[in-house]
């Protein structure tokens, strides 16, 4: 996608240095085939709006239009920007108190259960003793597949089939962390919807209970424009840490994971690339970049 | 007087609203440009008119029919001659398969026909005890060879199974796979010729499953498995939230598919049959 966008520049560009009027005007145009680009790859249009009023600026600052090069100057100018958005550089996750608790919330099926036997397994790699809660009472079988998970990375599942309630799960969960001596507690929920008040107010209230050390939002890197919709409303309930990206394997350009970061400026600290437990990268900003942009 | 032009600022709104549903740049122009072409040829008068206009325009992208007869019945009927109907429910990872296999064996079971599913994900953890649990709420059979076995053999072994205990639908589930995993999708085109070795015409209907909060990537989902699986019909989940899947009108333009089923939760009974013009009416909800 962007090196059609890169040769759609170049050849803009060259248009109009042949007609000697290059002006603020000339560059709007520009301008707006970028927007266009970012939008088809999931960036909520409105942010895009936002980053290409900024990359304008930058690039009139920059002089891209006498540049030898305009085109891919202003590539650059692009990609620099998305970065600088993005965090500039990676943001480890904070596994501060005894036991250091992570609670792990997100839309249905984004990827919560598998990123959380996958984080079990990232910690326990370097010598911590884990636990993993399943506090998801909705779904068929929730449990059953948190615990295949736990047994894969060789990780205790804590789980309570016949308790219907989640905030009662988590508390009898810490309890029995203290009690066998774990170091870390990652906890499991069901999916949710932001617009379902009943259970939103279900994991602000796990979250109450647990006073967790980490929130983590997972995020599907294939959603579209509700991005925004979603984390703004997770983020006021939870004020979440980090954001996990996921099913970053297949082919989506991800740019639900700009549009988050603009409107709710949190982190995003993980990307999942994969089934299997141990498909889990930290998040560089810079290739995210590269990657919206299809580069 | 009428005018024949339509307004800068309306058609900016339009277009704000299309994007935000995730249209998609490319449909969202060609939906304007038709727009204003009906525009400049009926003479627009009122914003009335042009949104009836719009939501005519919109609807008309949807796809009607694949061309084949399965499709010109009413939804959540089963063709007579066709016995067991056989239906497999592909998709990525997590969009709603194993939940709409379910709430769609409720409405078929409702409906007084016999239903078996068959499950197909053999793969993701728990995923045969997350279909065998649907099965027992709506109380039809599940045909089972557990976790890890040959997904082609479990469908060969529900379709024959089907047919011998008189079931007029079998549905089957598989796991979820991405689209650029070259070796997840051949495997689905095996488990279709699999199943044709006991019904020559199984599947069919193949059912691609998309998840309402996608974004442009379910164009790519759709030319994929359109690719391996010739898909016949959508359906589009998680519609009870703020997403309002809006790519699939693209999709169901270019392919010539149409959209059956829409997810409204996860209860057994949020699956309803698609209403074109409801679907459009909720992009102008707010
Ligand atoms: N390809 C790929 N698949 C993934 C990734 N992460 C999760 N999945 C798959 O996505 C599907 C949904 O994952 P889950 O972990 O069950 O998602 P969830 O958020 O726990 O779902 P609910 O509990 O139903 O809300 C499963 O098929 C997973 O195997 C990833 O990074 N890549
Ligand atoms: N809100 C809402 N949730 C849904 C809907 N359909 C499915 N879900 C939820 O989405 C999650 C994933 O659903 P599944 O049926 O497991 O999805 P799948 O495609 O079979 O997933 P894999 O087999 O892992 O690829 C579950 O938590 C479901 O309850 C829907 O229409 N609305
Ligand atoms: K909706
Ligand atoms: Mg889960
Ligand atoms: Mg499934």
């Amino acid at each position: 996608m962007f090196e059609n966008l890169q040769n759609k520049l170049d050849k803009a560009f060259k248009t109009l240095k042949g007609q000697g009027r290059i002006t603020e005007i000339n560059v709007a145009a520009t301008i707006k085939e970028v927007r266009r680009a970012l939008t088809d790859a999931d960036v909520n249009y409105k942010v895009a709006k936002d980053v290409t009023d900024r990359v304008k600026q930058k690039a009139l600052d920059r002089k891209v239009l006498i540049a030898v090069e305009p085109g891919q100057l202003f590539v650059k100018i692009v990609q620099e920007e998305l970065t600088d958005l993005m965090g500039s550089e990676a943001k480890p996750i904070n596994l501060k108190g005894d036991p250091a608790i992570i609670l792990i919330a997100g839309l249905q099926g984004s990827g919560k259960t598998t990123f959380s036997g996958k984080l079990a397994a990232y910690i326990k790699k370097q010598g911590k003793n884990v636990l993993l809660v399943a506090a998801d009472i909705y779904r068929p079988a929730a449990i059953d597949q948190l615990k295949v998970l736990g047994e894969q990375v060789g990780v205790e599942v804590f789980a309570e089939p016949d308790n219907k309630n989640a905030v009662s799960i988590v508390t009898n969960a810490l309890a029995h962390a203290k009690r066998t001596n774990k170091k870390v507690v990652i906890v499991d929920t069901a999916g949710r919807l932001a617009v379902d008040e009943v259970m939103m107010q279900e994991i602000e209230d796990v979250k109450k209970a647990l006073n967790p050390s980490e929130t983590l939002f997972v995020v599907d890197s294939m959603t579209g424009q509700d991005a925004v919709n979603t984390a703004k409303t997770f983020n006021d309930r939870l004020d979440f840490d980090g954001v996990v990206l996921t099913k970053l394997d297949g082919d989506s350009r991800g740019g639900a994971a700009l549009s988050i970061r603009a409107v709710v400026n949190k982190p995003i600290k993980f990307m999942s690339t994969g089934e299997k437990m141990d498909a889990l990268d930290i998040f560089y900003p810079d290739r995210m970049a590269s990657r919206i942009l299809g580069m | 007087v009428g005018k024949t032009t339509v307004d800068e600022d309306v058609l900016d709104e339009l277009e704000d609203v299309l994007i935000s549903s995730d249209v998609g740049v490319e449909t969202t122009v060609k939906i304007i440009k038709r727009i204003e072409a009906r525009v400049a040829r009926d003479k627009y008068m009122g914003t009335d008119e042009l949104d009836t206009i719009l939501r005519e325009e919109i609807a008309g992208l949807l796809s009607d029919s694949t061309g084949t007869a399965i499709t010109e019945r009413a939804d959540f009927e089963l063709p007579a001659d066709k016995k067991p109907y056989v239906i497999m429910v592909v998709g990525v990872n997590g969009v709603g398969k194993t939940t709409t296999i379910g709430k769609l064996a409720s409405q078929f079971h409702k409906r007084g026909k016999k239903v078996v599913l068959g499950a197909g994900d053999t793969f993701r953890a728990a995923a045969v005890d997350q279909l065998k649990l649907w099965g027992d709420r709506v109380g039809v059979p599940v045909i089972s060879h557990g976790m890890n076995t040959d997904p082609s053999a479990v469908a060969y072994d529900a379709v024959k199974k089907a047919t011998e205990m008189g079931a007029d639908v079998v549905i089957i589930d598989t796991a979820g796979r991405l689209h650029t995993k070259v070796n997840l999708m051949n495997e689905l085109s095996k488990i279709k010729r699999v199943m044709q070795k006991f019904i020559p015409d199984a599947p069919h209907e193949v059912l691609l499953v998309l998840d309402g909060s996608t974004g442009q990537n379910a164009f790519i989902q759709a030319t994929e498995f359109t690719r391996v699986t010739d898909v016949t019909a959508l359906a589009i989940t998680k519609l009870d939230g703020t997403a309002k899947g809006g790519v699939v009108i693209g999709i169901s333009d270019q392919f010539r598919i149409p959209v059956k089923y829409i997810g409204v939760g996860e209860k057994i009974d949020d699956l309803q049959t698609f209403d074109k013009m409801e679907f459009v009416d909720s992009f102008f909800k707010k």
